[in-house]
């Protein structure tokens, strides 16, 4: 980028801009240059579009305007064939009538619950495990990224047939063995959402092991050496040193699985349909339901107005997330 | 360092206009042909039936030498037709089982055909109850009945035999049906009864087993609403029934999580002694499924206290989006494909001829779509091609017409089957399901949609 071509420009524009307030004046660093569409031209401007449109074509067509058309649905009523019509916010009013949105809601926070109990400590544990062991640490790891390399699908539709219900299905066999009666697991209200949270957590464990464990790298050991010299045992070590060092890593970690849970579907979609009697139904669930199964289509504008509010939702419990963790999550 | 900044930009270019390029549709046909896109069958049919369809696609092609038959692998499940019909891609002919269409047409996703029907003259032939099925509100005709089945009994002969059971004598009340079942799980350790649960095939199979010991779902009243009375006796009698085979006998197996797809499978795969679907479940159990048809045993459903069959089908439609020209050759193909071999002798035979010719089912046990004596004609002209047993279906046969038939209830079908989905899950796989306290439920909600 030419500093010229910006100098030049540079008293001009900013006397076209008018008295910046005193406070402006202080935050604005003295040498900060303005641009006009010449310098940004002349800047190369025209060189970083045409690198930046494959992107943005892209993520246009396939990600921006989609969102935009399913929020401007969220307010229509449509059958994708004649022209849409206004329908104000009927469409959020008549999903927050629903009575199946108490459940979803409900089933939803069931499952990032329990996915938070037992998925969000257990990669935390396996990775510091497997950061203290010596040898064979390569096959540990690919062995715990296993599960990550199945296609999600494929893996739901393999643990469908290990849950099989019957005494003979693979894990009643495993649980007969330890004298255990066989369990309904996906057949039944009570054991079905628990059964999903554990291929779930089996899913997703690798994932973030191999990001614990990257970050674990990057702990100084010298704080390690200066921890035992003051005495401290392996498990003192964690606490006072490992934990507090991944600490950004594991409030960014918590975030996304808090945002990953509430947005669960496959698991419930391929496992049970969002059964036994709703016991798996799920807020994404319920939009899928909305857009393509029961209405048959019919209610576009109820599955989008529903994705809205989830969405707002979340982003606002991020940006809540973050506000109250940026003090202590930040060096 | 700037030439190979342009030859950079310039690839980067290339790429996406190639992208680009390889978006947009193939267009229309190079000899000036008008391309019609027609449904064939589901993803997983056998070559022979591809090779049947081959057949007829050249004859017909011959006859009318100015259309192009393209046939696009096809099966209705509610959330592709939703995708298809935003895409774009649907098939501009293809089929929709009834219990969808009426949902279909009031959302305005059908072409109306009034006119075509009409003109070529079936507005009178067709079997009244089955040309009120695809007439909307408005009284306009929105599809070709082309096929209609009841629903019968479908059992395993081969479960029947291992059980000690007469495979020849199929149960015919549903006191019987539960004994057979109590012996086929006692014996077997498979499941000895079965029934839809999920994907709002609960609900249609609740229905069809509630219709035969007399239940009326749902009355329609003068004004145009309608009236729940899902809660009645014979309602909970089925659900009680259901819960007394999945909890005293033990004999409906392990797996709760059914629909028309898995059910079929279980049963081809001889996990499951007997259920209740269609009757000419029979081509997608063999074609799709993989069933061997010496196995296969049809009946017909238990009828008690004044009870019915309920009936079903499917009709041939056409996308809404398509073009007059089209429209007109999607008509004839739909004519002739589905229509002419159920009333004219030369197509029948030379229907049968194909798809025997490729080993596909020629027979299976259907309802009139026109009037009943045309359909025992047509398999008068037939018989020498009809390769189903229908030897192991003489339960059925002999005793469909003696049954009466009912038709689905029509406020909200789909959506109302898909809340007797729950109670039906319920059932299963809670032993203490309170089936009082469901039934009020499933009244109160299903009102509730109806007075939307």
């Amino acid at each position: 980028m030419s500093t010229t071509a910006i100098d030049q420009t540079d008293a001009p524009a900013e006397a076209g801009a008018g008295h910046p307030s005193p406070e402006a004046a202080a935050r604005t660093p003295s040498r900060r240059r303005r641009r006009t569409p010449l310098t940004w031209l002349r800047g190369g401007g025209l060189w970083n579009l045409a690198f930046l449109a494959p992107m943005l074509i892209v993520f246009g067509v396939f990600s921006w305007w989609p969102i935009a058309r399913s929020v401007i649905m969220s307010f229509q009523k449509t059958n994708l064939i004649s022209d849409p019509v206004w329908v104000g916010l009927d469409n959020f009013a008549r999903v927050l009538a629903d009575p199946n949105l108490g459940t979803a809601v409900a089933n939803t926070l069931y499952f990032a619950g329990l996915a938070l109990l037992f998925g969000f400590p257990l990669p935390i544990i396996m990775a510091v495990l497997m950061s203290e062991v010596r040898r064979g640490k390569g096959l540990y790891s690919a062995l715990a990224y296993l599960p990550v390399v199945v296609p999600p699908v494929v893996a739901v539709l393999l643990w469908k047939v290990f849950y099989n219900a019957s005494p003979d299905g693979v894990f009643n066999t495993i649980l007969g063995w330890a004298g255990i009666p066989p369990q309904p697991w996906l057949q039944s209200p009570a054991t079905a959402m628990p059964s999903l949270v554990i291929e779930a957590t089996w899913a997703a464990a690798g994932g973030s092991i191999i990001i614990y464990l990257a970050a674990l790298i990057a702990v100084p050991p010298e704080l390690y050496d200066a921890a035992e010299v003051d005495g401290a045992g392996i498990w003192r070590k964690i606490w006072h040193v490992t934990l507090p060092q991944l600490r950004g890593i594991l409030f960014i970690m918590l975030i996304l699985q808090v945002i990953g849970t509430a947005q669960v579907f496959l698991e419930p979609y391929l496992f049970t349909g969002g059964g036994p009697n709703n016991a798996t139904l799920t807020v994404l669930l319920l939009i899928y339901r909305y857009a393509f199964q029961n209405s048959l289509g019919g209610a576009y504008g109820e599955a989008t107005a529903l994705s809205l509010m989830l969405a707002v939702f979340l982003g606002l419990l991020s940006w809540l997330y973050f506000k109250l963790t940026d003090r202590w999550s930040t060096n | 360092m700037k030439s190979s900044r342009t030859v950079a930009a310039g690839i980067a270019a290339l790429a996406m206009v190639g992208a680009l390029a390889a978006c947009s549709s193939g267009g229309s046909d190079g000899d000036g042909k008008l391309e019609l896109r027609v449904a064939t069958f589901p993803p997983g049919a056998d070559q022979a039936a591809y090779d049947a369809f081959a057949e007829q696609e050249k004859q017909f092609e011959k006859e009318h030498p100015d259309i192009d038959i393209v046939g696009v692998e096809y099966e209705w499940t509610a959330p592709t037709f939703a995708a298809q019909l935003a895409g774009g891609s649907l098939p501009d002919v293809f089929t929709v089982p009834f219990t969808d269409s009426k949902t279909l047409l009031e959302n305005g996703q059908l072409m109306d055909l009034t006119k075509e029907i009409d003109e070529l003259g079936y507005t009178d032939k067709f079997n009244p109850i089955l040309l009120e099925e695809v007439t909307g509100s408005d009284g306009k005709i929105y599809g070709f009945p082309r096929q209609a089945y009841a629903n019968g009994l479908q059992y395993n002969r081969d479960l029947f035999e291992q059980a000690g059971l007469d495979p020849d004598q199929p149960p015919t009340t549903w006191d019987e049906v539960r004994a057979a079942a109590k012996t086929i799980a006692e014996k077997t350790g498979k499941a000895g009864y079965a029934t839809m649960t999920s994907n709002g095939t609960g609900g249609w199979q609740l229905s069809a087993q509630a219709d035969s010991r007399g239940a009326q779902l749902q009355t329609a009243n003068d004004d145009g609403t309608f009236t729940s009375t899902i809660n009645n006796p014979a309602t909970k009698a089925t659900l009680q029934y259901l819960h007394d085979l999945r909890w005293e006998d033990n004999s409906m197996g392990a797996n709760f999580d059914l629909d028309w797809g898995s059910i079929n499978q279980e049963f081809a795969a001889g996990n499951i002694g007997m259920y209740t679907s269609g009757s000419d479940v029979y081509t997608a159990l063999v074609r799709d499924y993989g069933m061997d048809s010496g196995k296969y045993g049809l009946t017909v459903i238990p009828v008690e206290d004044g009870g019915g069959v309920l009936g079903g089908g499917d009709i041939a439609v056409v996308a809404p989006t398509i073009d007059d020209d089209t429209k007109k050759a999607a008509v004839t193909w739909i004519d002739w494909y589905y229509m002419q071999k159920l009333m004219n002798q030369d197509a029948a035979v030379a229907d049968a001829k194909a798809l025997a010719a490729s080993d596909q089912a020629v027979g299976t046990p259907v309802l009139p779509v026109l009037d009943q004596d045309t359909y025992l004609e047509s398999r008068e002209w037939i018989k020498d091609y009809i390769n189903v047993p229908l030897d192991q279906m003489t339960g059925f046969t002999e005793g469909i017409f003696d049954q009466s038939p009912v038709g689905e209830f029509k406020g909200q079908t789909q959506p109302i089957y898909a809340l007797m989905d729950n109670v039906v899950q319920a059932v299963l796989t809670d032993r203490n399901a309170d089936i009082d306290a469901l039934l009020v439920q499933l009244d109160t909600d299903a009102q509730a949609l109806l007075d939307q």
